[in-house]
């Protein structure tokens, strides 16, 4: 079976039964040899090229490098960075040489990198420059099968002398000297690798427990890869732009499966910093994302609007209702007036083209989101502005996807049907379950969990849903998070989040009011979006605590609350809230990495606050303990106001 | 004893009946971090704008690498390779961070006027060559990617200090002058100036000495190799940051400020 590829001389890509990730860019990378751009990086202001054919070149010397170091088959590498090339080529290095790729969040505190570390067994630390070596050393003593830390940036590194330390031009000068006594050395053990190897063990973020380890084969990697690219073609001109962390499985789908399958055009970003920009200068075809990028693209623009003289703002009004309308109908599949069409394209030309193109979004043709839910607001937001976006939902363990949107069948409150060889249906307790080849082997060192999520082939999500009349899933909630109300119907905790988070003044919030009589809302206000809102204001304020108890402040969540309240049922409505003097943050273990709430330890933590909203106090009084990016902590005390919505 | 970069040697310099500096005299050797420090109005400015030409000393020598500096202009005295950072930030707020950086590497541009202005062969490569020295020695060294086309007056402070100290570094200088680049910044601010100084000291590819003008005791005492310390104008010890710490005038100089003087505000 090939992709299919449009019009363009198609490059057939066939999952024979031993191609593995490996075979495949050898593959990929001998058609294309030098005569197409496999990625660029930015670096030093310029879009630098790198052709296939060096791809394939780096991953052979590194492959040949980590060999002359004494990693075999079987071997586990952990690797931590930015998005940049070498990563990329580290990963299929160990990958060629048979060994396992374990991706850390490059945010990771020491602990996490030395849980993932110890559990995983790895035996090599890739990391990009100095704070990833710091971290490696300092796990090195506690994680006894860590044997060698690699480096690339040398920024820092002078003064380094631990003998585990290896440069990544060390590890490629072994890599030629090997080339030189054994010239065939990367061919063969390319080709000793199977599809049912292990290629990817990926440490799901865990809202509740410790995270597990996800054993994914090459097979996985690969089907998915094909059956993506079945539904939604890429071209090999196509440009994407890799930016999220690789220990994400969708970065993984696009940058490893569908970019060797499709031969796209990979791109890194200069800086984290520069994202945005980058973005924008490439503007790709194809992007995947979690919701919080789509989520701040729609507060970057309303945060503009707000700022924008009123002609402005009359006019982008104006092109988003035009926009809103059009899109409505279509999702109602209902005719759209030739009057209707033709203001669109006016407001198009006015607004909504411009809009796209500083959202880097000027050239997009598929916009994927999936890891978490995306509000409905923000999905009709992209689909006014003529963004086809589109749902994606899978989990880690059927190497990402399982279920998408297709193109003109896109709802609000779907995530699509499934994709190619997989099935999805829903158990009798509603649980949905999915199965395919992309289903994944089991968790490492965990047999217990691995049962309990694989039963007959059929992968257990966690995940409350239903098919509805038109075949697509509709995903309510995580089982353990429905909440029953006091009117006994069962709500998603998650749906009025993503509604609240519309608002760009509400950067998280966290609904509570399982088995309780009334809904309630905890909210953290995005600083940097009500902090202008009260300097236009003339509100003065010195701090995000006293920013967020402000009653002027209070007033104005409150009006979004109000607004999200009015299309619930009155069970649903959020009674009360409190603006948090913090935003959560995932080094609090307040989010995981993947930016989800773990409910289990903010309804701990905060105890104090979940007994405030239901004990009709007018305050709270809350002493926490705050943890600093380099692991200092501190005590402090807080007063939070309860503000009635009702 | 060491190859010396700078020596100043007997220095006066009275403004009308304030006499700024007496009898000062200290040699930077290359390759170190010198300090200098002292309390408000002990000179330590002014002893800056000594070396680099802003004031003309009344008696006593300067030295750069041997060459006797008296009647050399500031920018002559750029040209030696003397270049510095201000207290309070001199930079061009209307212009991105990018051409205020270009402004310091002005010095090294050959291209007259004419062919400059038509972009002609050699004029466009010496732009090319300088441009991606900028790059990679200074945007990227000082982790600025991200603020290349920012207008300079619309950062934050200490992100202009951080321009400023690149608009220092485009000069290639051999002897960097840095009055009080801690000054108003907050702790990671002063992380990363600290660390940046540092690189500029030890990295291989700039290998510049420094003199430092500073009221972060904790700083200077830890990025130090050897300090001096002046009180009304006059100085009163210099040495190893040790020496310094445990010296009794060095106290008294700083008497009545908060006992703990040299620790840094962390």
């Amino acid at each position: 079976m090939s992709s299919r590829r449009g019009a363009e001389p198609a490059r057939r890509v066939e999952i024979t039964p031993e191609l593995t990730l490996p075979k495949l860019l050898v593959e990929t990378a001998r058609y294309y040899g030098d005569g197409k751009v496999a990625m660029r990086e930015k670096e030093f202001g310029v879009w630098r090229p790198i052709t296939w054919g060096r791809y394939l070149e780096e991953v052979r010397l590194l492959a040949l490098g980590f060999t002359a170091l004494g990693l075999g088959r079987g071997d586990k590498v952990a690797l931590i960075g930015h998005n940049r090339p070498e990563g990329l080529w580290a990963e299929m290095a160990t990958l060629a040489l048979g060994g396992l790729v374990v991706w850390l969040y490059q945010d990771a505190l020491i602990d996490e990198v030395q849980y993932v570390v110890d559990h995983s067994d790895a035996r090599f630390l890739v990391g990009e420059g100095q704070q990833e070596v710091d971290k490696g050393l300092a796990i090195k003593p506690r994680c006894p099968k860590l044997d060698r830390i690699i480096w690339d940036d040398p920024k820092g590194m002078r003064g380094y002398d631990d003998p585990s330390l290896t440069s990544l031009a060390e590890v490629h000068r072994l890599g030629r000297e090997l080339d030189a006594r054994d010239p065939e050395a990367f061919e063969r053990m390319v080709a000793r690798g199977r599809p049912d190897d292990v290629a990817l063990l990926f440490y799901t973020s865990g809202t509740t427990a410790q995270p597990k380890g996800a054993l994914l084969t090459h097979r996985n990697m690969l089907k998915m890869g094909q059956n993506m690219l079945a539904v939604d073609p890429c071209k090999e001109r196509d440009d994407f732009v890799s930016f999220l962390p690789f220990s994400w499985i969708g970065e993984q789908m696009m940058s490893i499966s569908c970019g060797l399958m499709a031969g796209f055009t990979l791109n890194f970003p200069e800086d984290p910093e520069t994202v945005q920009r980058d973005i924008r200068e490439i503007a790709p075809q194809v992007l995947f994302s979690p919701p919080r990028i789509y989520e701040q693209m729609v507060r970057t623009v309303q945060v503009k609007v707000l700022d924008a003289p009123r002609l402005k703002r009359a006019v982008y009004q104006w092109a988003m209702g035009v926009g809103g309308r059009v899109v409505d109908l279509a999702f109602a599949d209902r005719p759209r007036p030739a009057v209707l069409r033709l203001t669109r394209q006016l407001a198009d030309l006015l607004v909504l083209r411009k809009l796209r193109d500083h959202l880097g979004l000027a050239r997009i043709r598929h916009a994927y989101t999936g890891g978490a839910a995306l509000g409905p607001d923000h999905l009709r937001f992209f689909h006014s502005i003529g963004v086809n976006l589109k749902q994606i939902y899978g989990q880690t363990e059927i190497a990402g996807i399982s279920v998408v949107h297709r193109d003109g069948d896109v709802r609000y409150d779907t995530v699509g049907t499934p994709i190619p060889e997989t099935e999805v249906r829903i158990a009798p307790d509603g649980e949905i379950l999915s199965k395919s080849p992309c289903v994944f082997k089991g968790y490492y060192k965990n047999p217990d969990a691995t049962v309990e999520t694989l039963r007959d082939g059929w992968l257990h999500s966690g995940d409350i849903g239903f098919i509805d009349d038109r075949g697509h899933l509709v995903v309510f909630d995580r089982r353990k998070d429905v909440m029953t109300l006091a009117d006994a119907s069962r709500f998603s905790p998650q749906y009025l989040e993503t509604r609240l988070k519309f608002s760009p003044y509400i950067k998280d919030a966290w609904i509570l009011g399982d088995k309780r009589q009334a809904v309630t809302a905890v909210i953290c206000i995005d600083a940097g979006v009500v902090g202008k809102w009260a300097e236009d204001n003339h509100i003065p304020y010195t701090s995000y605590p006293e920013l967020s108890q402000k009653p002027e402040v209070q007033t104005l969540v409150r009006g979004a609350v109000l607004h999200v309240n009015k299309s619930l049922p009155s069970a649903a409505r959020i009674q009360r809230f409190v603006n948090l003097h913090k935003e959560f943050d995932a080094d609090d273990e307040e989010l995981t990495r993947t930016r989800k709430l773990r409910r289990a330890f903010l309804e701990e933590r905060y105890q104090d606050i979940v007994e405030g909203l239901y004990s009709g106090a007018p305050e709270i009084h809350l002493e926490t303990t705050v943890t600093y990016e380099d692991g200092r902590t501190s005590r402090s005390k807080h007063t939070l106001r309860v503000v009635e919505a009702a | 004893m060491a190859d010396s970069i700078l020596q100043v040697e007997d220095v006066h310099l009275a403004f009308g009946g304030v006499k700024a500096l007496r009898r000062v005299g200290f040699e930077v050797r290359r390759g170190e971090i010198f300090s200098v420090i002292g309390p408000n109005g002990a000179g330590k400015t002014v002893c800056l704008n000594c070396i680099n030409g802003l004031y003309y000393p009344q008696q006593g020598r300067i030295r750069f690498e041997g060459k006797d500096l008296a009647g050399f202009k500031p920018y002559q005295r750029a040209a030696l390779g003397i270049s510095r950072t201000f207290q309070k930030i001199e930079l061009f707020s209307g212009m991105t961070v990018l051409d205020n950086i270009r402004l310091g590497r002005h010095l090294h541009m050959k291209a007259g006027l004419l062919s400059g202005a038509a972009y002609l062969g050699k004029a466009a490569h010496e732009e090319i060559e300088h441009r991606e020295f900028i790059e990679r020695e200074i945007i990227d060294f000082l982790e600025m990617t991200h603020l290349r086309d920012r207008v300079v007056g619309m950062l934050p402070y200490g992100l202009q200090k951080r321009v400023e100290l690149g608009r220092a570094l485009a000069l290639g200088p051999k002897l960097l002058l840095l009055d009080e680049p801690m000054a108003g910044l907050n702790l990671e601010e002063v992380e990363d100036i600290a660390r940046f100084i540092i690189d500029i000291n030890e990295e291989e590819r700039w290998r510049v000495t420094c003199l430092l003008v500073e009221h972060d005791m904790g700083v200077v005492m830890d990025i130090s190799h050897r300090v001096a310390v002046l009180n009304f104008g006059e100085k009163i010890a210099e040495g190893t940051p040790e020496q310094i710490q445990a010296d009794q005038l060095v106290h008294q100089a700083y008497l009545g400020e908060e006992a703990d003087v040299f620790t840094s505000r962390r």
